[in-house]
Parts: C-alpha cells; structure tokens; sequence
C-alpha cells in the first residue's frame, strides 16, 4: 500500500484539542475563573475603600494629640489598638496581627493537605484538614470579638459638639471618625468574613468525605485542591483588606 | 484512496462519556431540570423570547403616550388598572415603564436570552463535545436565572410598580424608597433579581470559558474555532470581570436603602427635610456601574458578532474575510470595553483632561469595528449569496451597525457629548448599535440553527415579510430620533408639551410611535412562524444550510451526548467554502485533506 493508506492524525499540540491545555481538569479551571472574577467583586470594594477615604479629610495633626471626631478618618493604630482580657492597653494592632497570623497558619496547614492528598495518604488529609478547619474557625472568632468591641466602643467614646458622647459604632454613627468609615469596615470585613464561613463549610464537607473514604474510591483528592485554591484565595484577599483597613 | 476510518481509535474522546449512559430519563429530567446543553439552550431561548414580548410591549405603551400625549388611554385600562389615572398614564408608572424596558431588554433578553440560547446550544456542538463542562452548573445557572426572572416579573405587579430610576438605577433617587414609587419595594426587588441574575451569569460563565478550553475535540486548534465560538469566548470572559463589581455595587447599594449607610449618599433634602448621610458619593456608583455598564453592551453585541460571521460565511459560500483580523478586533473591543466606561459620564463634572483621555480611548474602539465591518462586507463581495432568512437579518445587522457606531464616534467626542447626553440622539445611537443590532443578530441565529434545535425548517417567506417589516420599521422608528436629538429633545421625560420648542416634532413623535407598533406587530408573524414550525414546519435534512461547523454533523435530531457513535476529529478551518478543484462548495471541518487531495493547496499537501 502507499503512504496515502496510513491514518491521518490530526495535530497533537498543546492547543490543538483532544486533550487539557492548561494541564488542569475542568473543575480546577472553573475555579480559578471564578476566583478572578471574585478578585474584581473585591477590587471593586477595595477601590470603593480608596475613594472614600480620599473623599475625607486626613488628621494632620501629632499622633499624640489625636481624638476621635468625624471631621477626618481616623489613624488605624488607634482604633484598633484593643487586645481581650488586656482591658485599657494601647497594644496597637497586635490582635489583628494575630489574627493574621492565624489566618496565614491555616493557609500552610492547607497545603499540607493538599501535598498529602497527592501522596494519597487519608489519615495525613484529615489532620492537616481538621488543623485549617480549626485555625479557620479560630479566625472567625477573632473577627467576631474585633466586631464585638467595635460596636461596643471605648470607655472614653467620643465627645460630639454638643456635650454628649457617642460610644461604638454602627451602620450611621459611629465614635471613630466618620459614617462611612463603619460602614466600609463592617462591609468588606463581613464580605470578607462571609467568604472565610463558606470556606470553612467547604472544608467541613470535604473533611467529611475524606473521613468517609470518598476521595480515596475515586482515587485522587482533587476536591481538597479545589477548596485549597478558595482558601488560599479567601487568605490572600485578607492580606489586601488589612492593608488598607489597618496599615495605610 | 485513502481510507480515514476514525473509528478504530478507540480512545477517541475522554471526557464525559458517561453522558452516554443515561436514555432511561423520566421527563422532569429530560425537560425541566435537564442537564442537557441543548435542552438549556432552549429554556434560554424561550424565556428570552418571552421576556422579548414583555419588554417591547411596555415599549409600545411609552410610545402611544409619547406619540399622542393629548390622547386618553381609557382602553388601556382593563390592562394597566390604577396606573391609568382618567385616560391619562400615571408618570411615574411611565418611568417604572422605560426603566423595566431597558432593564428587561438588557439583561434578561439580550444577555441571558441571547448568549444564553447560543452558547450553550452553539459551543458544544461546534468544539465537538458531548456537553458542557458540568452539566449541573449549566442547569443551575438556568433555574437562577428563572428565579431572577420570576422576581423581577412579579415587581410588574406590585402596587407601587416596579424599578422606576431607569434602568442604571443611579443613586440618590434608587437609594431613597421615598423619593419615587419607583424607589421602593419594586427597586428592592430589582436590586434582589440582578444579585442573582449574576449569579446565573457567572455559573455559566465560568463553564463556558473552561468547555472552550478543556473539551475542543482532536484537531480543533483555538485557530479552527468557527468565529461564533470565538465570540462566546470573550463575552463569557467580559461577563465573568464585568458583572462582579456590578455586584459590589448593587450590595452597597441594598445597603444604603436598607440599612443606613451613605456609601453613596451626602447631604440630601428630602421634602424639605434634612437626611443623616454624609460622606458618601453618587458619582462612584455611576463609575461601578459603567465599569459592567459599558463591557455590557460588548456582552450584548458580540455574540451577534460571532453568529453573523458564520452566517455570512456560510451563506455567501466563501471564506470569512480575515479569520485571524475578526479574532484580533474581538480581543481589542474585549481589552477597550473596560478602559472606556467614564464616556458614559462626560457631564457628571469629571476633570476635562480624564474626559479626553476616556475620549480618546472610546475612539479607538472604532478600528476594530470597522475592521470587523469591512470584512463582513468583503466576505459578501463577490460572494456566491444565498439570501435566506439567517443570512436577511446577518446583513440587516451589518447595515444597523454601520448605522448606529458612526454616531458612536460623535457621542464619543466629549466635546459634543455635552450637547446630546440625555437627549434622543443617545437613544438612537444605542437602540440602533446594540439594542437592534443584537436582536437581529440573535434572530439570525434562530433563523439559521433552527433547523439544528427542533429539525425543522422555519418558514422563508414568513421570515423574509417578518425581516423586512422589522428591518424597515427599524429605521422609520431610529432615525427620526437623531433629528429630535440633535434638536435638544431630552430623554426620559413623561411629557414635552409644555416646552414650546419641542412642540414641532408633535408629528414625528406620532410618526415614530406608529413605527414602533407596526414594528413590534411584525414580532407576532415570527411568534407565529417559531411556534407553527417547532411543530409542523418542514423537516429539516441533516445539513441544510451545507455548512462546514460539526454541529451540522450530528444526527438531525442530535440525542443526549450529542454523536451517537465517536465524537469528530477535526482537520481544518471552519471557513472552506468554494475551493477551487473541490467538488462541492464546502468542506467540513472533519473531513482529512487526504479525502480532498483535487483541492488542496500546496501548503496542505503535505498534511495529507
């Protein structure tokens, strides 16, 4: 026979069909796609933040002299400058340099997860699952206390024109400077809150099926990579949200 | 002779095979909550055309109030009830009206109804995959629609009517339930129905972009993509980066009607009395919502984009003119659309020089377009046409977009923009370059894979009359309003009897409104011809159109998993019409070049 009898193969390049590109599966590209349209949900809110801000007076004067007053935003340090149980301290941001920390731990314990699926190794999945699941949810706590005492306030509040004093914060006032300063905290700190809980009941579903030896039948522990991505995302997210709320 | 059996690779396809495995369907499964692409395509397509009633219906009652403003609408009352006040419309319910209409037509229509019907009936087919990437995304993208759907058709009825701020609900007048009855529960319900229209919109995104990556079939290279494919490509991608900070938006925005805060509200009277808020702005709204606002209108007109190429292609019998040329043109508009938003808000008092820069941005996006444009046209040139229904309204679409994007040009000079922003001129513009463009890409589409979605054939003589009233009812109703625009005649207002200027245009006013009715009667012809022939129209053969793209090689009726046997490899470009020394005039995409040695060109020998 001549050479017109052999079979004619298409192409076989990286692009050319029949196969996975980006050298991931389906499920893992969607989340990746919808992790970068999630990163412009928060870009959105984060830009809302700058506005804001550039929309209201600094405090120009010493950083000693400074009090609450809503005619400037406030500097961070001494909002958030309160540590539980160490009631009437100055400790400027050192719980929430804690609960970064906490939250950046759970993002390694993550990736030891997802290193032991690789490995295939169901009793390493669960350790390393339960150790995020509990830093995760540690972390919550944390927001729920920082919340706790931002709307409860401080001892001294703040000292409106007219004599009375105004302590904690809500949706329209608030004792640490202006409305939308509340506003934009409870926001994007509760977006972003929201968005850890999910990712915590995420790791819960997939605890329970790594228990029950779901992954380990189908072979691979994909699902705790995908879940791995949100969370490392949900972790790199609050690195930005803490920026601008807490260090500029 | 060579012999190109694909059936002996056994391995042919590794994705989603056990589609195959499920027949025993009961028909919950099969028709309601189907995981099927196609059967989702048509839940699109139907709401779509549902939804596409709707919105031209509320059109037609602003328009007999506009057309004859002295008139009483008694009649109208067995319909509209209280918002009918002695004869007369109520003028807030007129608001509510043009508020529903762009919202409806917008979003539910020409989003969800357009790319909605094609990309899950189109992609597919056209890379050769058994189903979307997940088929439970693909359904639940569709049930959250149809809830958004239900919510915002049940505001219709709600006694202080339904979103009344128009359809970019800026604030204060949105975030102020009671500055209009526009601004109250119906707003709320408008604001609840688009959080969960994106929703719907990212689930399908997010499965489109991975089917066009993950399952093209052997050989189908990103560059024998048919252009339809293409198009859905970057518009799932403009939706999945656009409508989040739309998102964002409409949170903050349900935060300052709901729960006191004043992200974008400051210092505002109300009926005399002073509002808490303070700090927020309005202007930031406007640049979150035109950061989705203007990648929408892309969203809106590029699947029309895709599906006319093909439709030309295929029926001028020729090669698309510049495959590679309307790929790149797509991927500039794609890039541009989301540098050009602030063109929407040349007069909110922005710094002259960004307006310039905006300007000068906006203008650019002309380049690509008219190189789209020409090669439509120079795929036409000398072509071989076929004027059926598709191909009608693919080229009505060309003559609308030519039409409507040259005053794009003018609307984009800041400078001129500050004299027609907010009067006819702009409604005009867009009605013609997105509004009527994207219906008639999208009634191409269903003129043109008909055949493919029922297996029968839609009716040519009723779709040539339905084309040409349309067509023609287009420009009587567009073109008067550049004259009233560029007259100073403004938007969105109930009533202009009272400016002595305006009253001259009393007649063209009237004249418009009577195009506009004779123009959604027209619809009722292809209501009557698409329902008529799901049912009784003429059979369809395999391949009627003979039309290379592999959804033509699929069964008439293509069943669950789409080829009953291996799935197509592909070989060559979509586009190979008329080639000379081929015997027929198209070659499809999974035919081998050693079956079509009489044609191939000398670069292809060696691929035999």
């Amino acid at each position: 026979m001549s050479t017109s009898t052999t079979l004619e193969e298409p192409k076989t390049g990286t692009w050319d069909g029949g196969n996975e590109p980006l050298k991931a599966s389906y499920g893992k590209l969607m989340m990746w796609f919808f992790l970068l349209s999630d990163a412009f949900t928060f870009g959105a809110l984060l830009i809302v933040y700058g506005l804001s801000r550039h929309a209201h007076l600094p405090y120009t004067g010493k950083p000693e002299d400074f009090s609450f007053s809503t005619e400037y935003w406030p500097i961070p340090e001494k909002v958030y400058n309160a540590f539980p149980g160490l009631h009437g301290m100055d400790l400027p941001l050192a719980f929430v340099a804690l609960m970064t920390m906490i939250l950046i731990l759970s993002s390694v314990t993550m990736v030891l997860a997802v290193e032991a699926g690789h490995r295939m190794d169901k009793n390493d999945v669960q350790k390393w699952l339960l150790w995020t699941i509990l830093f995760g949810t540690t972390f919550l706590g944390c927001q729920a206390w920082e919340w706790a005492h931002f709307i409860t306030g401080t001892d001294e509040g703040m000292i409106l024109a007219d004599g009375s004093r105004v302590f904690g914060a809500n949706l329209t006032v608030n004792q640490y400077g202006p409305p939308l300063f509340a506003d934009l905290f409870f926001f994007i700190t509760g977006f972003h809150g929201t968005h850890v809980l999910s990712g915590v009941v995420l790791l819960v579903m997939i605890f329970i099926n790594t228990v029950n030896g779901v992954y380990h039948k189908r072979g691979h522990y994909e699902m705790v990579e995908k879940v791995g991505l949100y969370w490392h995302f949900v972790d790199l997210v609050w690195v930005f949200v803490f920026t601008f709320f807490y260090l500029i | 002779m060579s012999s190109t059996d694909i059936s002996i690779h056994p391995d042919v396809h590794h994705a989603h095979d056990e589609h195959d495995h499920h027949h025993d369907q009961n028909f919950l499964e099969k028709y309601i909550f189907s995981q099927d692409h196609k059967v989702i395509a048509k839940q699109f397509l139907f709401a779509g055309i549902f939804w596409a009633f709707i919105g031209g219906f509320l059109s037609v009652i602003f328009r007999l109030q506009l057309g004859w403003p002295e008139a009483t609408f008694t009649f109208l009352e067995p319909i509209l009830g209280g918002w009918i006040q002695n004869g007369k419309l109520d003028p807030e319910f007129y608001l509510a009206l043009v508020t529903m209409h762009g919202t409806i037509m917008v979003f539910f229509v020409l989003t969800a109804g357009l790319s909605g019907t094609f990309a899950n009936f189109l992609i597919p087919l056209q890379i050769g995959a058994r189903d979307m990437a997940s088929g439970f995304m693909n359904m639940l993208s569709f049930w959250i629609f149809f809830l958004s759907s239900v919510i915002m058709f049940w505001s219709l009825f709600l006694e202080t009517g339904p979103a009344g701020g128009g359809w970019t609900v800026y604030p204060p007048l949105s975030a102020l339930p009671q500055a209009i009855k526009g601004s109250a529960s119906g707003m709320t319900m408008w604001l609840i129905s688009m959080a969960l229209f994106i929703v719907s919109q990212l689930l399908a995104g997010v499965n489109y972009i991975t089917t066009i990556i993950n399952l093209r079939t052997k050989g189908m290279s990103m560059t024998k993509l048919p252009l339809t494919v293409w198009a859905l490509f970057f518009t799932a991608i403009l939706g999945l980066l656009s409508f989040p900070v739309l998102f964002s938006a409409a949170l903050l925005l349900i935060f300052d009607r709901s729960f006191g805060t004043s992200f974008y509200l400051s210092d505002i009277y109300i009926a005399g009395e002073a509002l808490t808020n303070t700090g927020g702005s309005p202007i930031l709204f406007q640049h979150l919502f035109w950061f989705l606002g203007h990648p929408e209108v892309y969203i809106v007109i590029l699947p029309a984009f895709g599906l006319v190429s093909e439709v030309i292609a295929t029926n001028s019998r020729k090669p698309i003119f510049g495959y590679r040329a309307m790929i790149g043109s797509m991927i500039g508009i794609a890039i541009l659309s989301f540098v050009v938003w602030a063109h929407h808000m040349f007069v909110t008092g922005m710094n002259p020089f960004l307006g310039s820069v905006f300007m000068f941005l906006t203008l650019i996006i002309a380049v690509p377009s008219a190189v789209k444009v020409f090669n439509w046209i120079a795929t036409l040139w000398r072509g071989n046409i076929r004027f059926s229904t598709g191909m009608l309204f693919a080229i009505g679409f060309v003559s609308l977009f030519i039409s409507g994007g040259l005053t794009g040009i003018i609307l984009g000079n800041s400078a001129l923009d500050i004299q027609l922003h907010d009067t006819y001129f702009v409604v005009a513009h867009f009605h013609l370059v997105m509004g009527a463009a994207a219906f008639f890409g999208m009634f191409c589409g269903v003129y043109h894979w008909f055949p493919k979605m029922f297996g029968r054939m839609l009716d040519e003589k009723l779709g040539a009359v339905h084309f040409w009233m349309t067509f023609i009812a287009v420009y009587l109703v567009f073109m008067p309003m550049h004259y009233i625009g560029i007259a100073g005649f403004p938007r969105r207002y109930y009533n202009w009897t009272g400016f002595e200027t305006f009253n001259i245009f009393t007649d063209m006013n009237t004249f418009i409104s009577l195009a506009a009715i004779i123009g959604f009667g027209a619809q009722f012809l292809f209501l009557f011809n698409f329902i008529y022939s799901i049912f009784k129209g003429r059979r369809a053969t395999q391949n009627p159109w003979h039309s290379n793209t592999l959804e033509w090689t699929t069964p008439v009726l293509p069943g669950h998993g789409n080829w009953p046997g291996e799935i197509p490899t592909v070989y060559r470009w979509p586009y190979d019409y008329s080639k000379p020394g081929a015997p027929e005039d198209f070659i499809p995409q999974n035919v081998p070049f050693s079956a079509t040695q009489s044609s191939n060109l000398p670069n292809e020998k060696d691929l035999e």
